[in-house]
């Protein structure tokens, strides 16, 4: 019990740490720069302004106050669950940014289909022929998964499955039809760790003990391999699933964008466009907020899976 | 002389690593020869011959506003490569010291930075670059300044971590007692332990950054045209790639090819180097 308190209050450290940090950089960055968040309100609206009017909306929105001072406010805001209104849209940026979430959260999870499609079975397939041919195929898809660009990639299925051969939807999202091309995508485009360590923890698990004994017993190595190696593999995939969280929120971003998917990544890049600092901030927020909830609920995971391992640690 | 012979043949022989430096050598030689040998201005606008096919005058076929694929994807070598490699030594040269010194240091100081630093480091970089590159404005050089702010962090954490295993051991410590100076110490004795790892990571991250670099200016955020950069160049083209698919083609298969050879060149160098797996790797 004591242990879980301790693992819970230091992820929350670490988010607050993470959030007060980048929040800050990012707020100095908008300060300093040339770029000036009143211009780009006014020039949505097109009409004549006079610096009369410049003035009255830099004071409405806190703009003419010293630096700290709005910092200050808006993490103040932020500690009340308020991030904010867009400059753009003027709607609360919680919403805006909530409201994509199912849309990125589905995507991903079609991504994390495929990668288990794509993954799995190269990576017994590495395992079980290591050294030959099958091997070979298994790691320069790897090595050539790591090199190719994700949105090049996309850009060539979209050529492929839906120019030429029109099979699948070009973008949006609608249908199931619509999943697949990002899926595939976003799935080939994190598989190359997946398949590698997976491969080794295949190697690995194959020369010890337990499975030689089933060995011995004349179980067949194809058998020995899918019912008691894999098994035991399959806690680390899942860990480094946890803990790529974070990148599959990066990676998902330009995939949005290529497919016209109405998520969180799509938002965040309009929102850079026009300059909508609330979004950015908010943003890197809620991003944050994602990224250290899954890695605790790594952390909580890993100690029900192992408890043994956990007591020594703390024994020691 | 004999030992040096046997090294290289001992790279060499490593399929990997051969492979990586056959396309190592083939990129430097486009990027440094490359300039003389295109045939057209990357840059130059020629409207009577937009979206040519590949031929013996334009050995890739021409674009939208009729510039020379070829010599726009051969211009191009020289920036995107040339700025994921200046991006991952200012990266280095800022991240490699502070690690060092963090490391050699040590206790509460330390301690504490490098909680702020794991914390900075569970965020996803892409979206700090898109956040910090949209922030600056769109151009190559904030991408770049992105990039850095991003990772010299990741070296840091690194090299502090190498510093941390290696400062008790005994030469060190010898070093330490013998009244060197600190940065004598740090210098002679912990930089040259740490370099085989820092030289793998930047191999690999060299290609990383390529990959981010052009996956920003694809999204906008990077390279403006008509800046001939790979990925920009798939912005700007992708309008046309229906009619025109060598558009598309071309410009990432020279991101990949970039890509492969650094990460071949990466994984040569970890079994050259033999630096165990299970390092983190970020």
């Amino acid at each position: 019990m004591q242990r879980i308190v301790s693992i819970i209050s230091t992820r929350i450290f670490q988010l607050l740490i993470m959030i007060l940090i980048l929040s800050f950089v990012t707020f100095l960055l908008m300060k300093v720069t040339p770029g000036d968040p009143i211009r780009a309100i006014l020039k949505v609206d097109d009409v004549v302004v006079t610096t009369a009017d410049e003035e009255k909306l830099r004071q409405e929105y806190g703009f003419d106050e010293p630096i700290f001072v709005q910092y200050g406010k808006w993490i103040w805001g932020v500690a009340q669950l308020d991030l904010g209104e867009s400059l753009i849209s003027n709607r609360p940026v919680l919403d805006m940014i909530l409201n994509r979430l199912p849309a990125t959260a589905a995507l991903s999870l079609g991504g994390l289909v495929a990668l288990l499609l794509i993954s799995v079975p190269l990576g017994i397939i590495g395992a079980l022929y290591k050294g030959r041919w099958p091997d070979y195929l298994s790691r320069w898809t790897a090595i050539l998964g790591a090199s190719i660009p994700s949105f090049w990639l996309g850009l060539l299925l979209i050529y492929f499955f839906s120019l030429k051969l029109n099979l699948l939807p070009v973008m949006g999202k609608g249908t199931l039809a619509h999943y697949i091309l990002p899926s595939i995508t976003l799935g080939i485009a994190m598989a190359p760790i997946y398949i590698r360590l997976l491969r080794e923890r295949l190697i690995a698990t194959m020369q010890s003990t337990f499975i030689e004994a089933a060995r011995a017993r004349g179980i067949r190595k194809e058998r020995i391999l899918v019912f008691h190696a894999l098994r035991g593999s399959l806690i680390p995939l899942v860990t480094m699933f946890g803990l790529s969280i974070g990148s599959l929120l990066g990676g998902v971003t330009v995939i949005e964008i290529l497919f016209s998917w109405p998520g969180m990544g799509e938002l965040i890049v309009t929102s850079v466009m026009q300059r909508d600092y609330p979004v950015i901030q908010g943003y890197i927020i809620i991003v944050g907020f994602l990224v250290v909830l899954s890695n605790l609920a790594v952390d909580l995971l890993y100690l029900i899976i192992n408890p043994q391992i956990n007591q020594e640690k703390e024994s020691v | 002389m004999d030992t040096v012979l046997t090294k290289s043949t001992a790279l060499v022989r490593n399929p990997n690593m051969l492979g990586g430096i056959i396309l190592a050598v083939f990129l430097a030689g486009v990027m440094f020869l490359g300039g003389a040998l295109v045939p057209y201005d990357p840059f130059k606008i020629d409207m009577g011959n937009r979206l040519q096919e590949a031929s013996t005058l334009h050995w890739l076929g021409t674009d939208q506003l009729g510039r020379d694929i070829f010599s726009r994807i051969v211009f191009g070598a020289k920036l995107t490569i040339g700025l994921g490699m200046l991006a991952i030594f200012m990266a280095v040269c800022i991240g490699v010291p502070i690690g060092l010194i963090s490391g050699y240091i040590g206790g509460r100081m330390d301690a504490f930075f490098m909680r702020i630093i794991d914390g900075i480091l569970t965020f996803p970089d892409f979206i700090l670059a898109i956040a910090i590159a949209g922030i600056l404005g769109p151009s190559l050089t904030n991408i770049v300044i992105a990039i850095v702010l991003v990772r010299w962090i990741v070296y840091a954490r690194v090299v502090r971590g190498l510093v941390l295993s290696e400062k008790e051991k005994e030469y060190v410590l010898v070093s330490k007692t013998s009244f060197s100076s600190p940065i004598k110490t740090i210098r002679l004795h912990l930089l040259p332990h740490v370099m085989p790892d820092i030289i793998v990571m930047a191999a690999i991250d060299v290609g990383k950054v390529i990959l981010l670099i052009s996956a920003l200016s694809y999204i906008g955020l990077g390279a403006q045209p008509p800046i001939p950069e790979w990925g920009a160049m798939l912005n700007d083209g992708q309008g046309y790639f229906q009619v025109k698919p060598s558009l598309m083609v071309y410009p990432g298969l020279a991101i990949m090819v970039t890509v492969l050879c650094c990460n071949l060149l990466g994984d040569g160098l970890k079994s050259h180097f033999d630096i165990r797996k299970g390092r983190q790797e970020l």
